[in-house]
C-alpha cells in the first residue's frame, strides 16, 4: 500500500529526515516511536502533504501513485488521513458542514455523486456513536473551545467519516486521559480491516496497549534505527530511549 | 488644487446660493462659505491621508452638479430580488417617481421629497436639516451646499413599519459624467421601529461622483435597522456622511457592505445621547481590482449606561486598498459605558493594503472599552487542515474566507436581505463548496 524509499527532507536549512525506508501493507498497524525531535511528526506531515518541508531525495508510492506529486486534498481523496497532533480551531465552520464538504469533495474526486442530506446524516449518526461524540459538539465551530480530548475524538470521528485506506495518527495520545484514550483507541480499532492500514506515531508505549501494532519502528535522528514487534515498544517503555541512542552511536 | 477646481470654486463664490427648493437656504450658504474657506482635502489632510479623493476626482471629472435626465427604462437590475420593500429611487440625484413605490406604506408614516413637501413638513425639514450633521468634512459641506434632492421619512410614535425602505441611488453615466448629491432625513419617534436599506449603483463608462448625507434621529425605545449595500458595477466615487442620534433605550443596528466601486468613503457617526442604548455597527468590505474603500466611524457616548459594539472586517485582494478609522468617545459623565471595537483584515495579495487606526478618547473612569485590530493572511495551518481532509485548495480558501466574513452578517434580520447579502459574499469569495 505504502512504500517509502530513502526519504530525506529538510525544513529551511535543517535536515530532518535522513533516509527513511518503510513498507506498509493493507491490514497492518505500524507504530513509529522515537524521542522528541527524531522526525516522527515530520514524517507524518510529509505524507499528508504539508508544504513546510522540502523533500530532497526519496520516493513515496501509495497504491501505485507517486504520493509526493499529489496535492494534499488529492492525497486525502486517495485515502490518506492524518489525525493531527494539534487539531486546528476554525471559527465559523461547523464540523458538520466541514465534513459534508469533505465527504462530497472526496466523492467527487472518486467520480461519485454527492451524498444527500439524509444519507449524510445517517452516516454521521453511525460514526458519532463510534467515538461517543455529541451532535451539539459537531454543530459548533470546528474545534473552537473544544477540550484536548474532544479535539482528538473529533479527529477520529472525521477519520471514521472519511474511511481512509491509510490512517496516520500523529501523537493522538498526547493530552488524553485514560478514558479518552480508550474511546479513541476503540474508534481506531473498530475501523481496522484487512483493506486498510494504520501508522501510529507516538512517544509513549501507553497507546499501544490499546492499539496493538504489528510492527514497531524506532526513529532517531531522521532514520529508522530499529524495527521489531510490539515487544520492542515494551522494551522502550522499560528502558527508555538511551540504549537506542547508544546503539545508534555505535553504528 | 487644479485650475478646474479653482474655477469651480470661483464660480460658486460669484454665483448666488443655489436654490433648488426654498428650504434650507441659510445652511446651504453657511456650508458653501465654510467649503470655500477649507477647500477640498489634500493629501496632507489627516482625515484623508490614505484616500486621495480630491486628486482622483480632479483628474476624472468637473464638479458641476449633473442636471441630465436619465434614459433608464427599467430599474430591475438594481433591485434586491424578492425583497418586499417600500421603494424610493433617485437617479442622478433626482427623485424618480415613476420607479418609486410607496403604495403600501402605513398611513401614519410620512415620506416625501423635499421638493414636494408641504409647508408644514418643510418647516420640519428646515428644523432637522443639519441638526445632527455638523461635520466639517468638505464633502459633507459640498453635499449641504449642492444637494439636489432630499427624502424625508417620519415615523410617528409607537409605529412599526412592517416593510423595509429600499432607497436606490442610481447614477446613469452612459451619456456623460455624473455628479450628484442627495440627502436623507429620518425621524423614528419614541417606541417605533423601521428598517432602511440604501443601495447605490452606477451604469455607463463616464466617471461618477455621488455624495449622500443622512441624518437619522432615533427616539426613545425605538429601533432602527440600517443596511448600506455598495456593489457598484461601474466605477463610482462616493462619499457618504451618515449621522445617527439615539435617545434612551433605543437600539440601532447598522451594516455596511462594500464590494465594488472605484473609491468609497463612508463616514458613519453614532451619537449616543441617551441611557441604556444599544448600538451594533458592522461593516464588511470585500474588494478587488483597484477599489479603495475607506470607513471612518465615530461612536460618541454622551450619556451613561449604554452599549456599543463595532465590528468591521475586510478582505483585500489584487490592488485594492482598505482604510479603517474608528473613533470612540466616552464623555466625562458617560459612566458605565461599554464600548467595543474590532477591525480585522485579511490581505490576499502582495499589493493589497490596509491602513487601520483605532482612536479611543475616554474621559469617564468607570467604563469598559476595548479595541483590537488585526491584519494578516489566511491561516496556513487551517488551510492545510481543510486540504488534508480532501477539500481542494481553492474551496478551502473560500471556506475560510467565508467563515471569516460570516459573523458580520449576523445582524441582518430580514431574511431576503440576508440571503441576498449571503449570495453576494459567496459570489465574491468564489465559494463553490
Amino acid at each position: 500500500m505504502l512504500s517509502i524509499k530513502n526519504l530525506q527532507a529538510k525544513i529551511g536549512e535543517k535536515q530532518i529526515l535522513n533516509g527513511i525506508d518503510l513498507q506498509v501493507n493493507a491490514g497492518e498497524v505500524h507504530a513509529i516511536m522515537g524521542p522528541n525531535g527524531s522526525g516522527k511528526s515530520t514524517l507524518a506531515s510529509i505524507l499528508a502533504g504539508r508544504e513546510d518541508y522540502e523533500v530532497t531525495t526519496g520516493d513515496v508510492q501509495f497504491n501505485g501513485k507517486d504520493l509526493l506529486e499529489l496535492e494534499p486534498s488529492d492525497r486525502a481523496a486517495e485515502g490518506i488521513f492524518l489525525a493531527f497532533q494539534y487539531p486546528v480551531e476554525i471559527p465559523g465552520v461547523s464540523t458538520i458542514n466541514f465534513m459534508k464538504t469533505a465527504v462530497n469533495k472526496i466523492r467527487h474526486y472518486r467520480g461519485q455523486g454527492p451524498l444527500d442530506a439524509v444519507a449524510f446524516l445517517q452516516l454521521m449518526k453511525e460514526k458519532m456513536k463510534l467515538v461517543e461524540i455529541d451532535q451539539s459538539l459537531l454543530s459548533r465551530s470546528l474545534n473552537e473551545g473544544f477540550s484536548g480530548g474532544e479535539k482528538k475524538r473529533n479527529e477520529i470521528f472525521q477519520m471514521a467519516m472519511l474511511e481512509p485506506k491509510l490512517a496516520i495518527l500523529d501523537e493522538t495520545d498526547s493530552g488524553l486521559d485514560i478514558d479518552a484514550l480508550k474511546i479513541v483507541a476503540h474508534g481506531v480499532n473498530s475501523l481496522r480491516s484487512k483493506n486498510n492500514a494504520t501508522i501510529v506515531v507516538t512517544h509513549y508505549q501507553r497507546l499501544l496497549d490499546y492499539i496493538v501494532p504489528d510492527f514497531v519502528h524506532v526513529l532517531y535522528k531522521g532514520k529508522i534505527v530499529k524495527s521489531g514487534t510490539k515487544e520492542l515498544a515494551k522494551e522502550l517503555e522499560a528502558k527508555g530511549y538511551d540504549w537506542i541512542k547508544n546503539e545508534a552511536a555505535l553504528v | 488644487m487644479t485650475t478646474a477646481t479653482e474655477t469651480f470654486f470661483k464660480s460658486i463664490q460669484e454665483s448666488t446660493v443655489p436654490s433648488y427648493f426654498g428650504e434650507g437656504k441659510t445652511i446651504r450658504k453657511t456650508a458653501l462659505q465654510r467649503l470655500l474657506e477649507i477647500g477640498l482635502p489634500s493629501n496632507k489632510s489627516e482625515e484623508y491621508r490614505f484616500t486621495p479623493i480630491t486628486k482622483t476626482l480632479e483628474k476624472k471629472l468637473v464638479w458641476e452638479t449633473s442636471t441630465q435626465a436619465s434614459t433608464l427604462s427599467s430599474i430591475e437590475p438594481f433591485l434586491i430580488p424578492g425583497l418586499d420593500a417600500h421603494l424610493i429611487v433617485l437617479i442622478n440625484g433626482a427623485f424618480a417617481k415613476q420607479f418609486s413605490n410607496l403604495d403600501e406604506l402605513e398611513s401614519s408614516v410620512t415620506v416625501t421629497t423635499f421638493a414636494e413637501a408641504n409647508t408644514q413638513i418643510k418647516e420640519k425639514i428646515v428644523a432637522q436639516l443639519g441638526s445632527l450633521n455638523k461635520s466639517d468634512d468638505a464633502f459633507s459641506l459640498l453635499n449641504t451646499a449642492f444637494y439636489q434632492e432630499g427624502i424625508f421619512i417620519h415615523v410617528p410614535k409607537n409605529t412599526v413599519v412592517a416593510k423595509p425602505f429600499l432607497i436606490l441611488h442610481i447614477n446613469d453615466a452612459q451619456q456623460k459624467q455624473v455628479v450628484s448629491h442627495t440627502r436623507l432625513l429620518v425621524t423614528v419617534e419614541n417606541g417605533s421601529a423601521v428598517s432602511v436599506i440604501e443601495k447605490s449603483d452606477s451604469i455607463g463608462a463616464y466617471p461618477c461622483f455621488h455624495t449622500f448625507t443622512e441624518e437619522i434621529v432615533v427616539g426613545e425605545d425605538a429601533t432602527f435597522d440600517y443596511c448600506k449595500v455598495q456593489n457598484d458595477s461601474g466605477s463610482i466615487h462616493q462619499v457618504s456622511n451618515t449621522t445617527l442620534s439615539q435617545s434612551n433605550t433605543s437600539k440601532v443596528n447598522t451594516f455596511t457592505l462594500t464590494l465594488n466601486g472605484q473609491l468609497i468613503r463612508n463616514n458613519l457617526s453614532i451619537i449616543i445621547d441617551g441611557e441604556h442604548c444599544e448600538s451594533h455597527f458592522h461593516g464588511l468590505y470585500l474588494v478587488t481590482g483597484n477599489t479603495l474603500v475607506d470607513n471612518h466611524t465615530v461612536v460618541d457616548h454622551q450619556k451613561p449606561n449604554s452599549f456599543s459594539n463595532e465590528l468591521y472586517k475586510g478582505i483585500m485582494d489584487e490592488n485594492s486598498k482598505g482604510v479603517f478609522n474608528g473613533k470612540i468617545y466616552v464623555r466625562p459623565h458617560a459612566q458605565k459605558t461599554n464600548a467595543f471595537q474590532s477591525n480585522r483584515n485579511i490581505l490576499m495579495s502582495e499589493s493589497a493594503t490596509i491602513n487601520t487606526k483605532p482612536q479611543l478618547e475616554i474621559w469617564a473612569d468607570d467604563v469598559k472599552c476595548s479595541h483590537g485590530c488585526t491584519t494578516g493572511q489566511l491561516d496556513e495551518e487551517a488551510l492545510f487542515y481543510l486540504q488534508a481532509r480532501g477539500i481542494p485548495y481553492d474551496s478551502a480558501k473560500a471556506m475560510l474566507l467565508y467563515a471569516f466574513a460570516l459573523d458580520v452578517v449576523a445582524l441582518i434580520k430580514n431574511d431576503t436581505l440576508k440571503s441576498y447579502v449571503d449570495d453576494l459574499i459567496t459570489e465574491r469569495l468564489h465559494k463553490n463548496f
